[in-house]
């Protein structure tokens, strides 16, 4: 075996180059035949040329492997992806299928997909028909609601956006009103311009809600109202009181050991049971019910957990000071447990998002029930993929930009304390 | 303040008022409830209780564990969706642990690609509605599988085709003798290992465990097959032809797209859940406890086995059993694409046909929550025994 050395620092002159070649002549066989379909090895039986960039690699990873060699360029290389046969191989395959899978992502798309047109007829190509997601795109925002009168789902949101980007640059006496507005005048209003039926605005009922407009509806409201009934119920569970924390307690498990599809069912067919005959409320409210309810159960145990984190010092320090129960929460408690839940509080939300689009039980449509409505419809059948791409893709947006920011909170309060 | 203005002084009276009050309220919005569901009812004409899980269900189910047609009754209907959503919660879990645990030590891989490969698979898998992913499954990928003519064959023993996965059925004789020797397997493994443990640290006696297990969990099934008549054949699927152009396979286990397509997205989804984890509980063990364990002469599988799990376990096993608990309880996002689980049979089609609701949903939600707490408890049991033994 001494024939030929180990790589080491005397001989990195000649094992080096010859390994990056090696390595380079591996990766480009792999991409050409996956780009351009055509196998540089094409002399040698199909079995040995098929491994033959796998075992070209790995020699040359092999041959690169030189600890402490001195090029730092080198060093950084084999430590990351190089430290040892195993993870030479690991590197490798990862490369290859990464390589591989450009192509046919590519193809479908963008290079073989279809972008214009209005009909199934235009997407000739073998790729994705995005002409779909065009077409109906005006229906995945905004469900059945009416085109003439979207511009007040539209308003609603710019107002929101706006109040919410100028409540980040106002002084912070100003801000307070911000979030009084947000919270307390805001929904109504909002609810009020999109249902319409007063101020020369026309009615438009809650069945027509849709698309992904229906999904921040209803992920606004369920966030509104699940955080206080949340630290309500987190309250009750650690309180002195034997009735209320039973009850609490009974509440949060209930809620938590059902799923949510079980409790938007019960909302639509045994919750108009308990109602006096002839009474009708919507089927907006329902689900927005059912969801406030079942995600505050969830928010109670995270909150919850901040109380319990709490050093029993503050209680004690908060109740020395005369404080009474409420004041005592509120202006000392609550304040640092919620601050030590926030990724917690964030994860709770994030759940929340991802869930709305199982009201479908019910038969409300967002987004992910367009797609369902759009792709059974007679002249765009088989366009399912496109349509799950595009809502996964829409979605993916929205929780990756949540769970980002709440992490960014989470760093931003610990290097605070 | 306003008790103050009341003098109510006595903490015990004080206590109890706002409990009364809470106490009361509920009480007075069951009764309502009550009462409005009992004129409703009577309105109807239908009265309260479970006589009707002994009538004829006269409905079909496209997936059934158990023997089942419309002639059973709804009591059999409900077994049938609870198998079928634990079985779909098993597989799930399975799975999830699986990925879970490789994907969450690949983020740990001191291999930059595949920590980062790793680290995207879970910020795009968790990150996409569960929903939308079984729907991607089920209407997207396993639509564009070959229609049975043409299915995917594997070595021509199992077949993956738009109508399902077809693969060869387990027949066994003396199943019986089998499962005990299996068993016994297991109680000779554990009283093995409870040796080795017992020499190890009496002793210092390495034995070598892991060799000696696998051997007996196979020797000793082999023997039942060798000696006790045992046996094991396949009944494989074949293509037969319907009529010119609809081609089906007979013979076999034919596993429904459903349950694929559940299956697969319940485990990808919650292997990210999992995988989150798994990393914290390794990153949880503290540096110098692997510093400890080397400095003593342990080898790096020694430290992994008997320093680093134990201790990572212990971080690891409370929130996995939430993400137990939730796959259990997303699986009955089955209704969805109509794998008959419990919510689809029981709280859609029972439910639509007898309109026995308030019966049929409380009974689903108990049977969730049975399900959640018997989880809870194993897991509770489980990490006790885990936890640190301080003497």
């Amino acid at each position: 075996m001494n024939l030929i050395a180990k790589p080491s620092k005397e001989n990195i002159k000649t094992y080096v180059p010859i390994g990056l070649f090696l390595i380079s002549f591996s990766l480009l066989d792999v991409f050409i035949n996956a780009f351009f379909n055509f196998n540089l090895m094409v002399f040698l039986p199909s079995q040995l040329s098929y491994f033959l960039p796998l075992i070209l690699g790995f020699i040359g990873f092999y041959l690169i492997r030189i600890e402490f060699s001195g090029v730092r360029s080198l060093d950084i290389l084999n430590k990351n992806i190089n430290s040892n046969n195993f993870n030479a191989l690991l590197t490798l395959f990862t490369i290859f299928i990464i390589i591989k899978s450009i192509p046919p992502m590519l193809d479908w798309f963008i290079l073989e997909a279809n972008f214009v047109g209005n009909s199934k007829d235009d997407c000739t190509g073998d790729g994705a028909c995005w002409v779909f997601i065009k077409v109906w795109f005006n229906r995945f925002m905004y469900g059945l609601y009416p085109d003439s009168e979207q511009w007040r789902i539209n308003t609603a949101f710019l107002i929101l956006f706006a109040v919410v980007g100028a409540s980040f640059f106002v002084s912070e006496k100003l801000k307070k009103y911000f979030i009084l507005f947000l919270v307390f005048v805001f929904p109504f209003l909002g609810i009020k311009l999109i249902s319409g039926g007063s101020f020369g605005l026309e009615y438009v009922e809650s069945a027509a809600w849709g698309g992904l407009s229906l999904t921040f509806i209803i992920s606004a409201f369920a966030i509104l109202f699940c955080f206080p009934i949340g630290v309500i119920l987190a309250l009750g569970r650690r309180s002195s009181l034997p009735a209320i924390r039973y009850i609490s307690i009974g509440f949060i498990e209930l809620w938590r050991g059902v799923p949510l599809i079980t409790v938007l069912f019960m909302s639509a067919v045994m919750f108009p049971m308990f109602l006096p005959d002839g009474t009708f409320i919507d089927k907006l409210i329902r689900v927005l019910i059912a969801i406030t309810l079942f995600e505050a159960a969830y928010m109670a145990e995270v909150v919850r957990g901040g109380l319990q984190a709490l050093p029993k010092g503050q209680y004690e320090a908060a109740k020395s000071l005369g404080m009474g129960y409420w004041r005592m929460n509120a202006l000392i408690i609550l304040p640092q447990a919620l601050k030590l839940v926030i990724p917690g509080i964030a994860n709770t939300l994030l759940a929340l998002v991802k869930d709305t689009p199982l009201i479908f039980v019910v038969g409300l449509m967002e987004l992910a029930g367009m797609i369902g409505l759009a792709k059974t419809n007679p002249k765009w059948l088989g366009m399912a993929m496109e349509g799950y791409v595009f809502a996964g893709l829409v979605f993916w947006v929205i929780c990756y930009a949540m769970s980002r920011y709440s992490q960014n909170l989470e760093k931003k309060l610990s290097t605070e304390r | 303040m306003i008790l103050k203005k009341f003098n109510i002084e006595n903490k015990k009276v004080r206590d109890l008022i706002p409990q009364a009050i809470t106490v009361l309220a509920l009480l007075s919005v069951i009764i309502y409830f009550a009462t409005n569901a009992q004129i409703n009812m009577g309105n109807r004409g239908i009265s309260f209780g479970f006589g009707f899980l002994n009538q004829e269900a006269s409905f079909d189910i496209t997936f059934s564990m158990i023997e089942y047609d419309g002639s059973h009754s709804y009591g059999r209907a409900f077994l049938v969706g609870l198998l079928n959503t634990i079985l779909v919660s098993v597989i799930g879990i399975f799975f999830a642990t699986i990925m879970g645990v490789v994907v969450g030590i690949s983020r740990l891989s001191d291999n930059y690609l595949i920590a980062k490969v790793a680290e995207w698979y879970v910020e795009i898998f968790r990150n996409i509605p569960l929903i939308l992913q079984i729907f991607f499954w089920y209407f997207a990928a396993l639509r564009a599988l070959p229609l049975p003519e043409n299915g995917i064959s594997f070595n021509d023993i199992s077949f993956l085709t738009i109508k399902g996965w077809y693969v060869p059925k387990f027949i066994w004789t003396n199943f019986n003798i089998f499962l005990l020797s299996v068993i016994a397997a297991f109680i000779a493994i554990y009283f093995i290992n409870s040796y080795a443990t017992k020499q190890r640290e009496q002793f210092g006696k390495q034995i070598p465990t892991t060799i000696i297990s696998l051997t007996t969990l196979l020797l000793i099934p082999l023997i039942t097959f060798l000696f006790l008549g045992v046996s094991l054949t396949f009944e494989y699927p074949v293509l037969k032809q319907l009529s010119p152009t609809v081609f089906t396979y007979a013979g076999g286990v034919s596993i429904i797209p459903e349950l694929i397509a559940l299956a697969l997205a319940l485990s990808m989804y919650t292997a990210t859940f999992i995988a989150e984890n798994v990393r914290a509980g390794i990153l949880g063990v503290g540096k110098g406890q692997k510093e400890a364990a080397a400095s003593i002469g342990l080898n790096k599988n020694q430290i992994l086995k008997l320093v680093v799990m134990p201790q990572a376990l212990r971080i690891i096993i409370p929130p996995t059993t939430n993400q137990y608990l939730n796959l259990t309880k997303n699986s009955s996002l089955a209704a969805a694409i109509a794998y008959p689980d419990i919510v689809l049979v029981f709280a859609g089609t029972a439910l639509m046909q007898t309109g026995r609701a308030i019966e049929i949903i409380s009974i689903t939600m108990l049977t969730y929550l049975t399900l959640s707490i018997s989880i809870s408890i194993f897991m509770n049991w489980y990490n006790k025994k885990m936890a640190i033994k301080e003497k």
